[in-house]
């Protein structure tokens, strides 16, 4: 019987335009079986959740290297909780200080994955959650 | 004994690089065009000028700027009292992107990468006690380019300078924003009219002032190679340079004053390589595809920034090395301008401490090593030459695939730059996650204990502050003025008329980036990027 293929939603909330890591990790997830949704960028957490819910989303990934993931990764996660009960597995990356891991975490990430962090570390992580 | 058991198969300089065989020598460089071109010679291979740094050293020109316009100020002067001898402006992404600072989509950006300039009040303190007659000033803007230029060129006015003796550049340039950076606004045909309207503003207006710095920096971090950096932005170039002489504008009437701006990478020899190489091929593509005899028109001036994509989390203290490195290389290579990175900029913006060291990396090179006392250096090393000759044939190798296309606008808007970026950004990610390619401190040589560093951080109540300064001088101006002048921006935007006069309006009238942004997204719509993955 085939294994239904793990759905990741990624994007990039806010105004950050840097996309070399969040365009690497779809590829990269990909090659490891999963099924990605890339969003692009200059999204809203509104727009994210929407898409999370519309494509069932097993994992939502969010990238941003401005600074400003405190104002909207939080809010990503509330925005997709209030719209389902499904248990959706929340990743963040980007430049994220080493300070705002545990905030983050008490938020709803369940890793946080910075610069330097090997595609199969992310993969790992992910199918290990689904098992 | 001639044989030796080697570390790898195969050398290459960076991945997906060019492979490098254990010498070179003078036969290596037979079967290309010889080139034996002194500096200040056609086609200026080993630089533009004759006396290249014994006559005038790089301009030393740090990107700077975060939080209030009150901290950037401060920081400029700090930067000038440590010895910098050039401006450089880093926006914060609202200002960039044409956000106020109290937009809904600014919220938690304000201050961050950049500093906030909601308004010409703003520009104004931002050069508080900089007379900007007398300096040069680098702005890193691209969307809001012509808004942010009209704001600079009011400003220094008001200081009492005249616009045709201001000295500096603007980055102005949309197509790498498409491929890599993206901070674009509208789409590539308003965005190329913009582009072309700044540049003429500038060939009339202001004949010290780069009207553009077309960039590769952003595509090589985007994961470029050298050839790749290099090819893309030439073609980039040619783009731009048809489009003005489709404008009616005569080549050499702009030429001299278009400028470049560079990475500069760990693989020390290929950086120079690639230097010497686009210097090359952009005076033979002036000279035989746009019939310029003008060695100014002809001339490559570009800045140079080290790559911040090299810089890792990890050792921090072992990005000091890499951005030495890669200095060295931009010297060697010949920039006209170069800022170097600071080693915690893995993890934040440089502290006055770190930004310290980074200038002190320029001057000891400047002013200990040498290399600035004589020009082209490394001129005549079998290796470089050879490595220069590959990269000119690759540069022309893929300039003639874009030309297949139709051009770079066309090769952009079907993707094709941006694959070609991402692919070889995938395979160096496969290839450093397979330790073939060695990051020191990275995934060789590890540590579990990372040194504590002081980091810079954004005061919070930033954003507050902004919003408020912005907040009062809606309710001061005189915003019967303001709507009127922002119709008016709306007309021009319509007609086929140059938008620099009436931005210049529009920024003395107090109106804001987020409005007159508004105003021309109300014309020109906005660009939603095709997913290329």
């Amino acid at each position: 019987m085939p294994t239904k293929k793990i759905r990741v939603v990624i994007g990039k909330p806010g105004l950050d335009g840097h996309d070399r890591g969040a365009n690497v990790i779809a590829q990269g997830l990909r090659d490891a079986g999963m099924e990605v949704i890339y969003l692009g960028l200059r999204i809203t957490p509104e727009q994210i959740a929407e898409a999370a819910i519309q494509e069932d989303a097993d994992v939502v990934g969010l990238s941003c290297l401005s600074g400003a993931h405190m104002s909207l990764f939080p809010k990503t996660v509330s925005l997709v909780r209030g719209k389902t009960d499904k248990d959706v597995l929340f990743i963040g990356g980007g430049i994220i200080p080493r300070k705002d891991v545990s905030k983050l975490q008490e938020a709803g990430f369940a890793g946080t994955f910075g610069p330097g962090t090997p595609i199969a570390e992310i993969a790992d992580f992910i199918k290990k959650k689904f098992e | 004994m001639t044989e030796q058991k080697e570390r790898k198969p195969v050398f290459k300089t960076t991945v997906d690089g060019i492979e490098v065989k254990s010498v070179y020598a003078h036969a290596d460089l037979a079967g290309f065009e010889p080139d034996t071109s002194l500096p200040a010679e056609f086609p200026f291979t080993r630089n533009i000028m004759p006396a290249g740094y014994r006559s005038r050293l790089w301009t030393m020109r740090q990107y700077a700027g975060f939080a209030t316009v009150e901290e950037t100020n401060k920081r400029y002067k700090y930067l000038y009292q440590q010895g910098q001898t050039g401006f450089s402006v880093a926006f914060h992404l609202p200002t960039q992107t044409g956000y106020d600072s109290d937009h809904p989509l600014a919220s938690g950006e304000v201050g961050r990468v950049g500093v906030a300039i909601d308004s010409l009040q703003d520009m104004e303190e931002l050069w508080e006690g900089i007379p900007l007659a007398e300096v040069s000033t680098s702005m890193t803007i691209n969307a809001t380019a012509p808004v942010i230029t009209a704001m600079y060129v009011a400003a220094a006015e008001k200081q009492g300078a005249k616009r045709a003796e201001l000295n500096g550049t603007v980055q102005n340039d949309l197509l790498k924003e498409y491929i890599a950076r993206n901070t674009y606004i509208f789409g590539p045909e308003p965005s190329m009219r913009l582009t072309t309207d700044l540049c003429s503003f500038c060939a009339k207006e202001m004949p010290k002032w780069n009207s553009i710095s077309i960039s590769g920096y952003h595509m090589r971090e985007a994961g470029a190679t050298a050839i790749q950096e290099a090819a893309f932005t030439l073609a980039n170039g040619i783009a731009y340079v048809q489009a003005m002489i489709d404008r009616g504008m005569p080549v050499d009437s702009f030429a001299p004053r278009f400028s470049f701006f560079f990475a500069s990478y760990n693989n020390l020899i290929e950086e120079v390589a690639k230097f010497r190489a686009a210097r090359r091929a952009w005076a033979k593509i002036m000279k035989d595809r746009f019939g310029t005899q003008n060695a100014r028109s002809q001339s490559l001036r570009y800045h140079v920034q080290t790559d911040g994509f090299t810089l890792t989390e990890q050792q921090p203290l072992n990005n000091i090395v890499r951005v030495t490195i890669q200095a060295l290389a931009a010297v060697l290579g010949g920039c006209q301008s170069l800022h170097t990175c600071s080693y915690d900029e893995a993890l934040a913006i440089p502290s006055e401490e770190s930004v310290q060291l980074s200038l002190r990396t320029q001057q000891i090179i400047a002013h200990e090593s040498g290399v600035a006392d004589l020009v082209d250096p490394l001129g005549g090393s079998y290796y470089l030459e050879w490595l220069t000759n590959k990269i000119e044939e690759g540069i022309f190798d893929y300039i003639a695939k874009i030309d297949e296309i139709g051009g770079a606008p066309q090769a952009i808007q079907k993707g094709y730059i941006q694959r070609e970026i991402r692919g070889a950004a995938y395979n160096y990610q496969k290839a450093v996650d397979a330790g073939e390619h060695v990051v020191v401190g990275l995934n060789k040589f590890t540590t579990e204990e990372e040194p504590e560093l002081e980091l810079f951080e954004l005061d919070e109540a930033v954003e507050k502050k902004q919003v408020a300064r912005l907040q009062k001088l809606r309710s001061e101006r005189d915003n019967e003025k303001v709507k009127k002048v922002l119709d008016e921006v709306r007309n021009v935007a319509k007609s086929d008329e140059n938008i620099m006069p009436v931005l210049i309006e529009a920024v003395n009238a107090y109106a804001t980036v987020g409005e007159i942004s508004d105003a021309m997204r109300d014309v020109f719509g906005e660009y939603r990027e095709p997913v290329v993955v």
